[in-house]
């Protein structure tokens, strides 16, 4: 079993009457991103102030690598405070110093390190960060999106180990929320840092985080990874899921699993669908591809999976695909709409997998060879879902071996 | 004796309420000397904040040298004019460059001083620290791990030390100036008289009876403005900009009224 890198043990905190966080128990995970969702005034800011120490809890513990914050020494806690960064909603950038100056504070402030390396250090963060030509400005001369990127450098400028971020796209037009979203993930996955996440941009934020805590009434409601949100009934939860599915459905024309076992219910009652195709469409190595080029990119490869999916069985509207476990597509196809012949469906979405190419620009220095499986079934009337799915599974078939192209 | 609603009697009340005020006006004090004491014992924590430390004087120091020459000037030149319509019923007229020298030295020089510092340079730095509280600035530093009490308020401390005696000095002198410009080229004193006296009257204890107390008003200064500045998010009914207004107001009052009290506890002990 896995060591949690920060654990809240029965963490409660009141601001006078009113009890913010209620005996919480969380734990989030090393290289991991971790996101706190949850109503405004839920605690999740409060959590993140707890965790770096800006506030002390009423009573309960938080754990930093098993040992108790509130009883480190001050060497401990200086190395905590070394380890751990904390980027805030408001972006806190000093208003009276640079750019440069403001990105180069935690060093000058907190390292031993001379002038020489820290103006390189901030030197390649601001390139990385596009923040060239901003060196001499202030704050208040740059765009908001601008000091956004200002605030993640000197937030990530010491290297540290966890990052927490505190509402990072609040207030930004949705661009700039992807690019900065976009950079949290890029740099987290280029650094291997920790992150955890307050955010409100639900369902964005699913597709960056491995693991959702929801925060309600002062409780952690659940904790886990993004696609385990969908199986449970709680009301609150499936306001969060439902709210992913309207976009998940623009973007790739996904839907959840709770809804495709209502269509494979429905179907299974009427006598004349029971000839429906079901298609299951799985990466074996989900998890390794994810290690490779991040969890945004595989959930934007599942994507454009599925869309292939629909191209090739030229199904319109009468196939409902649906993400159903984290590392697989399954595809329930309406005998009345005219789908093509399974097989050829799949022979030719074996066709597409190996000639599409999967890579971003910037992603082709971590490129990655791996495969597509593929199978199908009728679902006729005596199984359910599950078994009718470990019956494909076991029919399954390699349709392809993909990688970024060379050169492409 | 008349029982009030919650049961207790009005004098009952009347010395509990009495008893919170004076128990919330020492925990008041206590924290102020506790923010002074973590800031003066932070400046002596390696690595030292040289750089910061000299732009604090530039600020406190060099940028109030103007105001300080000005008020001082006029009221050395003042004090002259003054002096001279009370000494003159006396008949006393030729101890009017001792009594301003002494004026100056003693009271006026460290009092004003400070005063003006106060206006010019502490409500700056209560509104700025203030700033930097309810924009998150302070929590950033400690978030860094950098103590937010010896980045901002240490170099300050440094700053007041070495510049509230010196602008004193100056003061003094400029005021002694205008004194006898007034007394001396306005009201006709002889000049050999007019220095004489204060060759008499003033002695080597005077100045450093003021510089005891320029170090202190400075020490008083610094400390009211940058704890009221720090703290701007505990006010009670201020929050954000309003909070910071009532934090620089406070923070002017206190330390100007501060300035008197301690003045008089000085001059007592001094004298």
């Amino acid at each position: 079993m896995r060591t949690p890198l920060i654990e809240f043990r029965k963490v409660t905190k009141r601001f006078g009457d009113k009890v913010v966080l209620d005996r919480v128990d969380l734990s989030i995970y090393a290289g991991e991103v971790t996101t706190l969702i949850g109503r405004s005034g839920e605690g999740k800011s409060v959590t993140l102030k707890l965790i770096i120490g800006l506030i002390r809890p009423d009573s309960g513990d938080i754990l930093y690598r098993g040992k108790s914050i509130s009883q480190m020494n001050r060497a401990e806690r200086e190395r905590f405070r070394r380890e751990v960064s904390f980027m805030f909603q408001s972006n806190a950038l000093f208003d009276s110093l640079t750019v440069r100056e403001n990105i180069a504070l935690p060093l000058h402030e907190g390292s031993k390190a001379k002038d020489p390396t820290i103006r390189e250090r901030v030197d390649h963060k601001m390139r990385v960060m596009d923040l060239e030509g901003t060196e001499d400005k202030y704050p208040s001369q740059i765009s908001g999106g601008m000091q956004k990127r200002v605030a993640l450098a000197r937030a990530i400028v010491t290297d540290p180990d966890t990052v927490l971020f505190d509402e990072p796209t609040t207030g930004l037009d949705p661009v700039r929320k992807n690019s900065v979203l976009g950079m949290i993930t890029s740099n987290q996955r280029d650094y291997g840092f920790t992150a955890v996440l307050v955010s409100h941009d639900v369902p964005d934020v699913f597709y960056i985080s491995n693991r959702i805590a929801v925060l309600e009434q002062g409780r952690v409601i659940f904790q886990g990874p993004p696609q385990d949100l969908e199986q449970r009934d709680h009301p609150v939860l499936q306001e969060y899921v439902s709210s992913q599915e309207i976009l998940r459905n623009e973007i790739y024309g996904l839907q959840s699993a709770k809804s495709l076992e209502r269509t494979f219910s429905k179907f299974r009652e009427d006598p004349e669908k029971r000839d429906a195709v079901m298609f299951v469409i799985s990466l074996p190595e989900y998890h390794i591809i994810k290690e490779e080029i991040g969890h945004l990119m595989v959930e934007i490869m599942l994507g454009s999976i599925a869309n292939i999916f629909y191209r090739v069985s030229q199904s319109g509207s009468a196939c409902k695909a649906a993400r159903y476990r984290e590392d697989r597509i399954v595809c329930l196809c309406d005998p009345d709409g005219g789908t093509r012949d399974p097989e050829e469906v799949l022979r030719g979405a074996a066709f597409e997998f190996n000639n599409i190419d999967f890579c971003s620009a910037g992603m082709r220095e971590r490129q990655t060879v791996f495969s597509v499986r593929g199978g199908w079934d009728r679902i006729g009337s005596e199984l359910s879902l599950g078994q009718l799915m470990q019956e494909i599974e076991q029919k399954e078939r390699l349709l392809g071996s993909v990688s970024c192209r060379s050169g492409g | 004796m008349p029982l009030l609603k919650n049961g207790t009697t009005l004098p009952a009340n009347v010395s509990a309420l009495l008893g919170r005020i004076v128990l919330d006006i020492l925990q008041e004090l206590g924290g102020v000397f506790l923010f002074f004491l973590r800031g003066f014992v932070s400046i002596f924590r390696y690595p030292f904040q040289t750089i910061r430390t000299v732009r604090q004087v530039f600020f406190i120091g060099a940028r109030s040298v103007f105001l300080i020459g000005i008020v001082g000037l006029f009221t050395g030149m003042v004090l002259s004019l003054q002096g001279y319509y009370s000494l003159a019923k006396f008949g006393s007229e030729g101890v009017l460059g001792g009594v301003v020298a002494l004026s100056l030295i003693r009271e006026l020089g460290p009092v004003l001083t400070a005063i003006m510092i106060t206006a010019r340079a502490g409500s700056a730095m209560s509104a700025e620290i203030g700033i930097m509280r309810i924009t998150e600035q302070v929590d950033a530093l400690f978030t860094m791990g950098v103590d937010p009490i010896r980045y901002l308020v240490s170099p300050r401390i440094v700053a007041a030390v070495l510049s509230f005696p010196l602008l004193t000095a100056l003061f003094d002198a400029i005021g002694i100036l205008g004194g006898y410009i007034t007394g001396v080229g306005l009201l006709k004193i002889n000049s050999g008289i007019f220095l004489s006296q204060m060759d008499y009257l003033v002695s080597l204890q005077d100045p450093v009876n003021g510089f005891y107390k320029s170090l202190a008003f400075g020490l008083l200064v610094v400390t009211i403005c940058c704890y009221q500045g720090f703290y701007v998010h505990t006010r009670h009914g201020g929050h954000g900009a309003k909070g910071v207004s009532l934090a620089t107001t406070s923070a002017v009052v206190y330390s100007c009224v501060g300035i008197l009290i301690a003045d008089y506890v000085l001059t007592s002990i001094l004298m």
